[in-house]
């Protein structure tokens, strides 16, 4: 990979994407002989908008790596409060670390900021932008999983505000994956989306009901159903059942079906589904942490990982 | 004499924007930032009659001459644009007008969440594409509405 930043998985190649991928799996297999390897380096955690794992995972990633971060701490905590810009903050930070991991409610806010450093910037989420580090350990346990050839693989949930799901598709898109999306006519993906798939020639269908497509699928990546973007609650209650799966749903499903989250869930996967061999929701959780490594190590080193 | 000519008269030293889509010209004054206070001689004509498009536009500006950008926001706006250098009341330059790579400054991303719409120091850049153009920030899209979405409005 030769890039600075990465601010939207749409600047990825396949090649780009197998080579952290594949340096993740090493990290993973071997975390001791990488102990050391940013041993005098410190990356900013710069967090507009609450975050959990993905936060975590970049702090424990950084930190694995000999690492350590600083962190902005919450908006009402930092000069944001003070109505500080957002270039004004990256600016000063550039000065007290060596990379910037950004989340920021605003769509386009991480390539704004990465116009003003010279540090490598990444986009930990952006508005209903892009959230292409999670993407890139989704991958990494469809590859596990699943492989990442001849994929058939199922969206389902909010695709019109879901920034991990913006992101896989026009990362799957670069395998050609058979892409299904499967949500309510309110929440279907956006307009810039399908351009975008549509301009990578990627194979996707749309659909409202689950079992038109789950039978074939081989990958299930549900989302959120976000209650508070529906004006009328009505309208909410009306799809909200419809995309909840349990254990009896999956008996529709392959044997080997792969399902994935981003997480949080609220009641989108029910708990009896946690013990099935279908659950890949908490391992895909936890490989943030080796594929956060590997790409840090990348954007870091600056030198394509030959530091 | 034609009967645009007659409602639309001559100028000695300016820009004639001929060929203008039917019922943009109010938006190409808006792209050149005339209200009417700058003391600009301006004429217009809408919905003339054209042998090529059918209905026509037309704009001339005493005074003014256009910028590249100008150009090239009212390139999107009516394609078929024709943009005439007048001096003396001869036609000394007609240019036809081209779709830029790029439209900077002059428009105003529709998506409200977009950090271009935010307090920030930073100019919002479209990248042209087939059929609208894109920001190059959030990735909206606009398409037909182009002269709804003007910076400059």
């Amino acid at each position: 990979m030769r890039h600075d930043h990465l601010l939207s998985a749409g600047q990825l190649t396949r090649e780009d994407i197998e080579a952290v991928l594949d340096r993740a799996a090493e990290m993973a297999a071997d975390p001791a002989g990488v102990a050391e390897r940013h041993a005098d380096r410190l990356l900013a955690l710069c967090f507009f908008e609450p975050s959990t794992r993905t936060k975590m995972s970049f702090d424990a990633a950084m930190k694995r790596l000999g690492g350590d971060t600083v962190d902005m701490g919450t908006v009402e905590s930092s000069s944001v409060k003070k109505g500080e810009s957002l270039a004004d903050t990256v600016r000063v930070i550039e000065g007290y670390a060596d990379g910037i991991v950004l989340r920021h409610p605003s769509e386009g806010a991480a390539k704004l900021a990465a116009e003003f450093v010279d540090v490598p910037v990444v986009n930990a989420g952006d508005g209903a932008g892009q959230h292409p580090s999670q993407t890139l350990l989704d991958l990494y346990t469809m590859r596990e999983n699943a492989g990442l050839d001849d994929l058939t693989v199922g969206i389902m949930g909010d695709l019109k505000y879901g920034r991990t799901v913006h992101s896989l598709a026009e990362a799957l898109a670069t395998f050609d994956a058979r892409m299904h999306f499967v949500s309510p006519e309110s929440l279907r993906l956006p307009r810039s989306v399908q351009f975008d798939l549509h301009e990578a020639g990627a194979r996707l269908r749309e659909h409202t009901e689950l079992d038109e497509v789950l039978p074939e699928l081989d990958v299930l990546y549900v989302t959120r159903i976000q209650r508070e973007r529906f004006p009328d609650e009505n309208e909410y209650q009306k799809v909200a059942g419809q995309y909840q799966i349990d254990a009896d749903t999956l008996a529709a499903a392959r044997d080997d079906l792969t399902v994935m989250h981003p997480l949080p869930r609220v009641d989108e996967i029910a708990p009896d589904v946690d013990g099935t061999e279908h659950a890949q929701y908490f391992p895909q959780a936890h490989n943030g942490v080796p594929v956060r490594m590997a790409l840090l190590d990348e954007l870091l080193s600056g030198d394509g990982g030959d530091r | 004499m034609s009967d645009h000519e007659l409602r639309v008269s001559k100028i000695r030293d300016g820009t004639v924007i001929d060929h203008v889509t039917a019922g943009q010209a109010l938006n190409v004054l808006a792209v050149l930032g005339i209200d009417g206070d700058e003391g600009f001689g301006v004429s217009i004509g809408m919905n003339v009659p054209s042998d090529t498009l059918g209905r026509k536009d037309i704009v001339k500006v005493e005074g003014r001459e256009l910028s590249q950008s100008e150009v090239d926001i009212i390139s999107l706006l009516a394609p078929e644009a024709t943009v005439n250098i007048v001096r003396e009341f001869d036609v000394i330059e007609k240019n036809r007008v081209e779709r830029p790579e790029r439209v900077v400054g002059l428009l105003r991303c529709p998506n409200h969440n977009c950090i271009t719409n935010a307090d920030e120091p930073v100019v919002s850049t479209f990248r042209v594409v087939d059929d609208g153009v894109r920001c190059e920030y959030c990735g909206e899209i606009i398409r037909s509405e182009i002269g709804d979405h003007l910076a400059v409005n």
